[in-house]
């Protein structure tokens, strides 16, 4: 069984689809990343999805205000699993440079369980290869998995 | 400075003291009850026939409304201020002459708290529709979320 | 509303376009009441992305707020660092020197270039185009790529600062002249792929908004000017070094989508004299 799980992560990990939800201008760095130059289709992550339920991966890219934070929530929940969360850029990270504002939710992690976090302002297109790369690493290992997965959500 | 002299004079006949200049400064301060009058004889009789941009300013002892009005033949702006009460701010909506208005009042509500009698639709727009407080206004403290 | 055509009876609808979707572009909430396949009325709910600038503004000083003034519009940072530094120049009576407003006329219509690109590459992948995607993109790329020579960051900049800029242009110059060579590039690509083409001749007559209603509804900018009105900043109240410049404004005519986007091409072609006459 140990084996098929392996085969199933090895192909997980390279065929991730994220579904959009580019919120600011960490939005623009992930088109980017998509687009020719940084090209995200030759990891096997260039199909974006607009509905979360045939996505993998949430790349929260950008600043996530009290308001949108339900929103955010239910759109993870209608993720199927396995579902995996990348925030991308310092406000998804932990709310950036508005971390002090009163509309701004200091960071995802209060939300939603995160697996791998980008910083920068905004990260480079470079950067969120790398860090994609990561959450590939991430899952070829499931011992590391479930182990501390993001922050404690608050609200559940 | 622009020359206002040919607005203010025309403003003077038709509002008399409810319109004035203070020295020095290139705003036209008006009475808030007459702002639909007015708005009205600026877009109609002079060349200041759009409007910028609409906004409010906390003082310690009133709100001040702004108004930016922009000409399009020349490109200048006039400036339009008028002192609102700190209690209980409320000011006629300029909707019916600018449909501009509509966002840019609920804003100014939604950020300070000034009531436009008359607007359409005066709910909040930035801020969630639960949010209690008006964020501008100096009284409000900023408190950031602690993180662990 | 119940309506009876024959044996068909249909109904109106709410459709919420929520502010995840990837046609808003950013977060932007519409609820569509639809009758079949058209939109009857829209109610529009804005304030996904209030971050709160201006509160923060009052705990920062001048020259810490220029950051935040590049993502109020993410795609032209150094415009709007731009407008900021006028501002405080104005309110301090700070004069620029020549070189400075040089350098910031150069990178504003690089950035307007830049920002106009993303705008073609989005009007394509609304109409499920993503080869006209792919092309801008690429294109932009050599622009922020100058961007980062300049300031080290692609698109939150911080390129201006409150009485002039931070460095010199040398390495960028250069660079900059093959840019000359691409734009003309751009409009070609644009007109041979884009604006002859049958399936982007369907955004012709939508949304039209004539003059009045752009006036009344206080439009600004490119979609002013799509409808019509003869009006443009850097001609009418000239800011930094435009008075110098000779350009000629496009201008729309009926106000629709098509014109909206067509007049950003022209626009991006007129930035070209600009850059020329200052290098």
């Amino acid at each position: 069984m140990a084996s098929i799980e392996k085969i199933l992560n090895f192909a997980r990990g390279r065929s991730l689809w994220p579904v959009t939800f580019g919120l600011a201008c960490c939005a623009i760095e992930m088109m980017a990343t998509g687009g020719a130059r940084f090209d995200l289709a030759r990891f096997g992550y260039e199909v974006f999805r607009p509905s979360p339920r045939h996505a993998d991966v949430m790349i929260v890219a950008g600043t996530v205000t009290h308001k949108m934070v339900p929103l955010l929530r239910r759109i993870y929940d209608q993720m199927p699993e396995p579902k995996y969360v990348v925030a991308m850029g310092s406000c998804a990270c932990s709310g950036g440079p508005f971390v002090d504002s009163y509309s701004v939710a200091a960071g995802v992690d209060t939300v939603v369980p995160v697996d791998v976090y980008v910083p920068g302002c905004p990260p480079r297109p470079e950067a969120l290869i790398y860090g994609l790369l990561q959450l590939r690493a991430k899952i070829d290992m499931p011992s590391i998995q479930d182990l501390n997965k993001g922050a404690k959500k608050k609200n559940d | 400075m622009i020359d206002r002299t040919e607005i203010l004079e025309k403003s003077k006949e038709r509002f008399g003291e409810k319109v004035y200049r203070p020295e020095g400064k290139d705003e036209i301060w008006f009475a808030p009850e007459i702002v639909l009058d007015f708005c009205q004889f600026l877009k109609s009789e002079t060349e200041y026939n759009f409007l910028l941009d609409l906004t409010a300013v906390d003082y310690p002892d009133s709100f001040q409304m702004v108004y930016h009005l922009l000409s399009l033949e020349n490109g200048s702006c006039l400036k339009l201020c008028s002192n609102l009460d700190k209690e209980a701010p409320k000011i006629a909506s300029l909707y019916p002459i600018w449909k501009a208005a509509d966002m840019m009042e609920r804003e100014t509500y939604d950020l300070m708290g000034i009531v436009f009698e008359d607007h359409p639709n005066l709910k909040r727009v930035l801020c969630p529709d639960d949010f209690e407080g008006h964020p501008l206004r100096k009284d409000y403290i900023l408190q950031p979320v602690a993180r662990r | 509303m119940l309506r009876q055509e024959g044996d068909f009876r249909t109904q109106e609808f709410l459709l919420n376009m929520g502010p995840q979707h990837p046609s808003t572009h950013g977060v932007y909430r519409a609820i569509l009441t639809m009758d079949g396949e058209y939109v009857v009325h829209l109610e529009n709910v804005v304030g996904y992305l209030h971050r709160g600038m201006e509160k923060l503004a009052e705990t920062r000083t001048y020259t810490q707020f220029i950051p935040y003034t590049d993502r109020l519009d993410y795609l032209a940072g150094i415009l709007n660092n731009w407008g900021y530094c006028l501002t405080v120049e104005k309110a301090l009576g700070l004069e620029v020197p020549e070189k400075g407003e040089y350098i910031r006329v150069i990178l504003g219509e690089l950035q307007r270039i830049a920002s106009h690109l993303v705008m073609l590459a989005s009007f394509a992948l609304d109409l499920s185009a993503w080869t006209g995607w792919m092309y801008p993109f690429y294109d932009r790329e050599k622009i922020l790529d100058l961007f980062e020579l300049y300031c080290g960051s692609r698109l939150t900049t911080t390129a201006t600062r409150i009485g002039g800029q931070p460095t010199f242009l040398c390495r960028v110059q250069k660079a900059v002249g093959s840019i000359f060579r691409l734009s003309p590039g751009h409009h070609r690509f644009a007109s041979n792929l884009v604006t002859g083409n049958e399936i982007f001749q369907g955004p012709k007559g939508v949304a039209v908004v004539d003059r009045d209603m752009a006036l009344d509804y206080g439009f600004t900018g490119p979609n002013l000017r799509a409808s019509g009105v003869n009006f443009d900043l850097r001609k009418a109240a000239p800011y930094g070094l435009y008075g110098r410049f000779e350009f000629d404004v496009p201008l729309g005519e009926t106000g629709d989508n098509f014109d909206r986007y067509y007049l950003r091409i022209l626009e991006m072609g007129t930035v070209l004299a600009h850059r020329q006459a200052s290098l």
